[in-house]
C-alpha cells in the first residue's frame, strides 16, 4: 500500500524537477556545469563551476491528470492532482580542487486521489507521497580533466494512503469500509557519487549513482473505516511496517559546447526498479493478513537530450526532449501509479537581471499515449488473480520557476 | 525572436493539451440496444425474479433483483422506467410478512451463534393491496401455471387450504380476479425476460419429495402437459405485441446449495459425541454392538445387509435416513429380534424404526434446514431414548432429505421442462440464457471477466467477498443477480446484437453478518 507511494519515487511515476535551468534542457545534467543543479545531477561537477559561491532555488507547480475509463463495465473515472516539488542548490569552492555544497530536493512530491468508493477502490482511493532529500556534497577536482564528487544523501519523507478492504464489504449503512495507511517521518540513507571528465574543452562527460534506499516505515498508523459490526473485532486500528525499496540508479551523459551560443547534451538513466517485487504491510495486529501485493516492477530507462541557446549575456533559452519508460509490466498496473511510457517536452530559458542574479524560468510537458493496462494481481477470499484495469490517459504539466545567484 | 515565438507555440500547446483525453471517450453512445427495444422491460418469474434473496424479500435485496440490475443497464440504450412492488414499508430492511404464518425475516449469520437465523425484529411487510402493474411481475413460491391463474392475488385465497393466492402476488394483483401474466401485459413490453419454471420441480425438491411426481399442489412436481400448456401461453402471451425476449432454463437441484451442502456422511466420532471424540467412540461401539450390528445381521439374513453399515470410529458416517421405496423389513426385524432375546417391547420399536431405514450415500441429497435436526430428537413418541437421535439411531423423514430416486424424478422433470422451454423459445426466436447449464458451470468454479472465481458453494466466512448464493441456499445474494445479470446481457448482445455493459459481480454485496442478533 504504501508501495503506492513507492512507485511514486521513479519510473513510471518519478516526474524529474530538480532544477529549473536542467529541466529546461528535457532534465538532463549530469555533464552538465551550468549551475549549483548540478549538485543533484552530478555531484562531480560542482567543482569546475566557474564561480566561487552558486545558488539555486527553484519550485514547480505540478498537475497530473489521470483519466480512467472501461467500456466492459461503463466505468469512468478521472484524479486531478498537483503537487509543489522544490529544490535548493548551494555550492562553495572552498579550495581550487575543492567544492562543498548541500542540495535539498523534493522527488515525490506527487499524490493520486481518485473518487472515494471509485471502481478501483479495492486497490487505492487515495496516495500522498512526500520526500525530501538532504544531501551534503564534496566535489574534488583531480585533474584539470577529471573530478570525483558525492555525498550522503537523507530523505525524510511520509506517505498516507487509502483503500476499501475489499471489492464489497460495507457497514451496516452501506457506507464502504476502508483503510488509511499513514507513516509519517519515515528516514533512510543513502548516497550518491559520480565523476566528471573533460576529455577536450568543449565535451564533458559524466557518470552518476544514486545508491538503492530502503524506506522502512515502521509503527505506521492503520486506521480502518466504516467497518460492519462484526469486523470491528477483527480489524482494530493498528501498527504497521512495510519497506519501500528506492532503487538504484545510474546516469550517464555527455554534453558539448558546440560554440558561445549552443550546448547540447545527452543523458542516459537506467533505474533498477526491479528491487520492487511487492508492497508488503506487515500489521501488528496478529489477527489482520499480511497484505501483500505484487509489483514486480522491471529496471526501467530514460533517455534525455537537450540544448541550450545563448543569444546575449542577457538571455538563455532552452530545450528538450526524454523518453522515459514506464518499470511496470503488463498486468501489473494499478492505479496508484497510473503511468505509462512517456514522452516529455520541455522548455525554459533564464534571464540574467545583472550579472550574478537570474531568473530561471521552465515547463515541462509530460506526453502518455493512452493505454489499455490491468493489474491482475488482486487477493479476493484466496484467488490471486482477480483484475482491475481499463484504458487510463495521463497529462502532466509543470510550470517552474526559480532564482540563481552566483558571485 | 524566432526562438521566442517557438517557444510561446510550445507553451500554448502545453497548456491546450492539459486535459487528458481518450481517442474515444467514453459515453452511452458506446453502447447499443441492437435489434431490442427496452422502453418498456417486465419481468416475469417466480422469486429468483423478484430479488428474493436470504427466505425473504426485503427493501434492500429487492433493490438487487436481476431484472433491476439489468434496467439500469437498459437505461444506457432508451430503457424506460422499471417498476417494482413497492417495499418502501419496510423501513429496517428486515424482509418477512407480518400477520401471517410461514414468512419470517430475513436470514443473516449471527457471528456469536455461527449459523444463519432470521434477524430479529417484526416485519413491517403488509399484505395492503398495491394494486398496480409493475415492470418486475417476479412472485416468489409462482409455478409456471400459477401466472396464469385468476385469483392469485385474491386475500381471501390465503385462508383456504391449501391457500389458493399467494401473499406477494396480493400486494400486486391490480384485482382479485387479475393474472399475473395479464398485469404483466397492462405494461405492454416491448422486451421481457422470463424466468418461470423452477418452482415446478422446486417445490417437490426443498420438501424432500413428500410430494408427488405429478400434480398441482407446493410440493408437487407439475405434470408435464401442464407445464408445456402453461409454458407456452405464457410465451405466446407475451410475444403478442411483437416483444422480444429472453427466457431462461432450469437448473439442477444438483447444482444448488441448498442439496449439496450438507454432506450425506457428517458423522463423526467427534459429532457423534457432541463434540467430544472420546465419548463418541465409546457411543460408536455401543451402537454397533447392541444396535446397527443386530440389526444389520438381521437384516442381512434377508438379504437387506447393504442398507446398513458398522459405524466407523476413525471415518467419518453416513446418516440413517428412512427410505420409503425400500420394502418395509418390520414384521422380520421384531421377529429375529424376539427371538434373539431382544426384550418384545425393544424389539417392536426396532423393527417400526428400522423397517424402513438405511444408510444414505452420496446419491441422497441432505436438505440445508436439515443440518440443525441432525442429532435432535425427533416428536414421534416412537423415540425414545437411545432411539431418539435423528439421522444416528433414528432415520431422518422423508422430509429431509432427497433420496436418490426422488433426485432422479427431478432430474428428469427438469429436462423435461427445459426442452419445453427451449422449443418455446425457439419458435419465437428468443434468446435462452441457460441458467441450468451456467449453475453446473458454477459448481466447479466459473470464472468471469475480471479472473473471479465464482461457485455454488454456501455461505463461509473464507468466502465472504465470493460467496454468490444467499443464506437460504437457493436463491442467489446481490452479487449472485449481478451474476445472472451479466449472463442475461451476453444473451441479449449475442442474440440481438446488443452491446450492453456488464455489472461487475464482485462489487455486490454477500451475506449481512452481525456480531450478534
Amino acid at each position: 500500500m504504501m508501495a503506492l507511494a513507492t512507485s511514486a519515487f521513479a519510473g513510471g511515476y518519478r516526474v524529474s524537477l530538480q532544477g529549473q535551468q536542467q529541466l529546461g534542457m528535457g532534465h538532463t545534467g549530469v555533464a552538465v556545469t551550468n549551475s549549483a543543479e548540478v549538485l543533484f545531477f552530478n555531484p562531480a561537477g560542482a567543482v569546475f563551476l566557474k564561480d566561487r559561491f552558486n545558488i539555486s532555488v527553484g519550485a514547480n507547480a505540478l498537475f497530473a491528470r489521470t483519466k480512467f475509463q472501461n467500456e466492459t463495465y461503463n466505468w469512468k473515472d478521472s484524479t486531478e492532482n498537483t503537487g509543489t516539488p522544490f529544490s535548493l542548490y548551494a555550492s562553495y569552492k572552498a579550495m581550487d580542487w575543492l567544492a562543498l555544497g548541500l542540495a535539498v530536493y523534493s522527488p515525490y512530491g506527487s499524490a493520486v486521489e481518485w473518487d472515494q468508493d471509485w471502481a478501483g477502490s479495492h486497490l487505492v482511493n487515495n496516495i500522498d507521497l512526500k520526500a525530501i532529500y538532504i544531501q551534503p556534497i564534496a566535489s574534488i577536482r583531480l585533474t584539470d580533466k577529471f573530478s570525483i564528487g558525492g555525498g550522503p544523501i537523507f530523505v525524510t519523507g511520509g506517505v498516507e494512503f487509502n483503500r476499501n478492504l475489499t471489492r464489497s464489504l460495507t457497514d451496516e449503512e452501506g457506507n464502504r469500509s476502508d483503510v488509511t495507511l499513514d507513516a509519517k517521518n519515515v528516514t533512510a540513507w543513502g548516497w550518491s557519487a559520480g565523476f566528471m571528465f573533460n576529455p577536450v574543452d568543449n565535451i564533458r562527460l559524466g557518470l552518476n549513482y544514486r545508491s538503492e534506499i530502503t524506506m522502512e516505515a515502521r509503527d505506521g498508523d492503520a486506521t480502518f473505516n466504516d467497518l460492519p459490526a462484526f469486523a470491528q473485532g477483527i480489524y482494530t486500528n493498528t501498527t504497521f511496517n512495510a519497506d519501500l525499496p528506492l532503487p538504484a540508479e545510474i546516469t550517464a551523459g555527455i554534453s558539448w559546447q558546440i560554440n558561445d551560443k549552443w550546448l547540447v547534451a545527452f543523458d542516459y538513466n537506467r533505474a533498477f526498479w526491479n528491487v520492487y517485487e511487492s508492497l508488503t504491510v506487515d500489521f501488528a495486529n496478529p489477527g489482520i493478513a499480511t497484505s501483500v501485493n505484487p509489483r514486480n516492477y522491471k529496471d526501467a530507462s530514460t533517455f534525455r537530450f537537450g540544448t541550450q541557446f545563448k543569444p546575449n549575456d542577457k538571455l538563455i533559452l532552452r530545450a528538450g526532449i526524454y523518453h522515459d519508460e514506464s518499470p511496470v509490466r503488463k498486468g501489473y498496473f494499478a492505479p496508484e501509479t497510473p503511468r505509462n511510457d512517456s514522452m516529455g517536452y520541455t522548455g525554459g530559458l533564464t534571464y540574467m537581471i545583472n550579472a550574478n542574479f537570474g531568473i530561471d524560468v521552465s515547463f515541462l510537458y509530460l506526453h502518455f499515449d493512452q493505454v489499455d493496462a490491468s493489474y491482475d494481481h488482486y487477493n479476493e477470499d484466496g484467488n490471486p488473480n482477480v483484475s482491475f484495469g481499463g484504458t487510463y490517459k495521463n497529462v502532466v504539466f509543470s510550470p517552474g520557476v526559480g532564482l540563481n545567484y552566483r558571485f | 525572436m524566432k526562438n521566442k515565438v517557438i517557444y510561446l507555440a510550445i507553451l500554448a500547446a502545453g497548456f491546450a493539451s492539459c486535459e487528458p483525453e481518450f481517442e474515444n471517450e467514453l459515453s452511452n453512445g458506446n453502447y447499443s440496444a441492437g435489434d431490442a427495444d427496452f422502453s418498456s422491460y417486465v419481468a416475469i418469474g417466480n422469486s429468483l425474479t423478484s430479488g428474493y434473496m436470504d427466505g425473504t424479500v426485503s427493501r434492500v435485496g429487492q433493490s438487487y433483483s436481476f431484472p433491476n440490475i439489468l434496467a439500469q443497464q437498459f437505461a444506457l440504450v432508451g430503457g424506460g422506467e422499471f417498476t417494482q412492488p413497492s417495499y418502501a414499508e419496510d423501513t429496517n430492511n428486515l424482509g418477512g410478512i407480518s400477520g401471517i404464518p410461514g414468512f419470517p425475516t430475513r436470514l443473516v449469520i449471527d457471528a456469536s451463534a455461527g449459523g444463519p437465523e432470521p434477524i430479529a425484529g417484526m416485519s413491517t411487510v403488509t399484505l395492503t393491496p398495491q394494486a398496480s402493474a409493475f415492470n418486475n411481475m417476479g412472485v416468489p413460491g409462482a409455478k409456471t401455471f400459477h401466472l396464469l391463474a385468476a385469483g392469485y392475488g385474491n386475500p381471501a385465497g390465503l385462508a383456504q387450504n391449501p391457500p389458493m393466492a399467494n401473499p406477494y402476488y396480493v400486494r400486486m394483483a391490480t384485482s382479485t380476479t387479475s393474472t399475473v401474466l395479464g398485469d404483466a401485459m397492462m405494461k405492454n413490453p416491448t422486451f421481457f425476460t422470463n424466468w418461470i419454471g423452477n418452482n415446478d420441480v422446486l417445490g417437490y425438491a426443498t420438501s424432500g419429495g413428500t410430494g408427488s411426481t405429478a400434480g398441482l399442489g407446493g410440493a408437487d412436481i407439475t405434470p408435464a402437459p401442464v407445464f408445456d400448456q402453461s409454458y407456452n401461453m405464457i410465451i405466446n402471451t407475451l410475444t403478442s405485441g411483437g416483444a422480444k425476449g429472453v427466457v431462461a432454463t432450469i437448473p439442477n437441484v444438483t447444482a444448488i446449495p441448498f442439496f449439496t451442502t450438507v454432506p450425506y456422511n457428517p458423522l463423526t466420532a467427534s459429532a457423534i459425541g457432541g463434540g467430544n471424540e472420546a465419548n463418541g467412540t465409546a457411543l460408536i461401539n455401543q451402537l454397533n454392538a447392541s444396535l446397527i450390528g443386530p440389526v444389520k445381521q438381521v437384516l442381512t439374513a434377508f438379504g437387506q445387509g447393504d442398507r446398513l453399515q458398522l459405524l466407523s470410529t476413525t471415518e467419518a458416517n453416513p446418516l440413517l435416513i428412512k427410505d420409503e421405496t425400500l420394502t418395509n423389513m418390520q414384521p422380520q426385524l421384531t421377529g429375529a429380534l424376539t427371538a434373539a432375546g431382544v426384550p418384545a417391547q425393544q424389539a417392536a420399536l426396532i423393527g417400526m424404526i428400522f423397517g424402513q431405514a438405511r444408510h444414505a450415500t452420496s446419491q441422497d441429497l441432505v436438505l440445508l434446514t436439515t443440518r440443525s435436526v441432525i442429532g435432535t430428537a425427533p416428536s414421534s413418541p416412537l423415540a425414545i431414548d437411545p432411539l431418539n437421535k435423528y439421522g444416528v439411531t433414528y432415520p431422518l423423514d422423508d422430509q429431509h432429505v432427497l433420496i436418490a430416486s426422488e433426485v432422479a424424478d427431478v432430474t428428469a422433470a427438469t429436462t423435461t421442462f427445459n426442452n419445453i422451454i427451449r422449443t418455446a423459445a425457439q419458435a419465437k426466436g428468443l434468446g435462452v440464457v441457460d441458467m441450468n447449464a451456467i449453475m453446473n458451470q458454477l459448481v466447479s468454479g466459473l470464472r468471469v471477466e475480471d479472473g473471479s472465481i465464482y461457485t455454488a458453494n454456501y455461505f463461509s466466512t473464507a468466502t465472504l467477498s465470493t460467496v454468490m448464493f444467499s443464506l437460504d441456499g437457493i436463491h442467489p445474494n446481490a452479487r449472485g443477480y449481478a451474476l445472472i445479470a451479466n449472463e442475461v446481457i451476453k444473451v441479449i448482445n449475442s442474440h440481438y446484437n446488443a452491446k450492453l455493459p456488464f455489472v461487475s459481480a464482485g462489487s455486490y454485496p454477500g451475506a449481512t453478518v452481525l456480531p450478534s442478533n
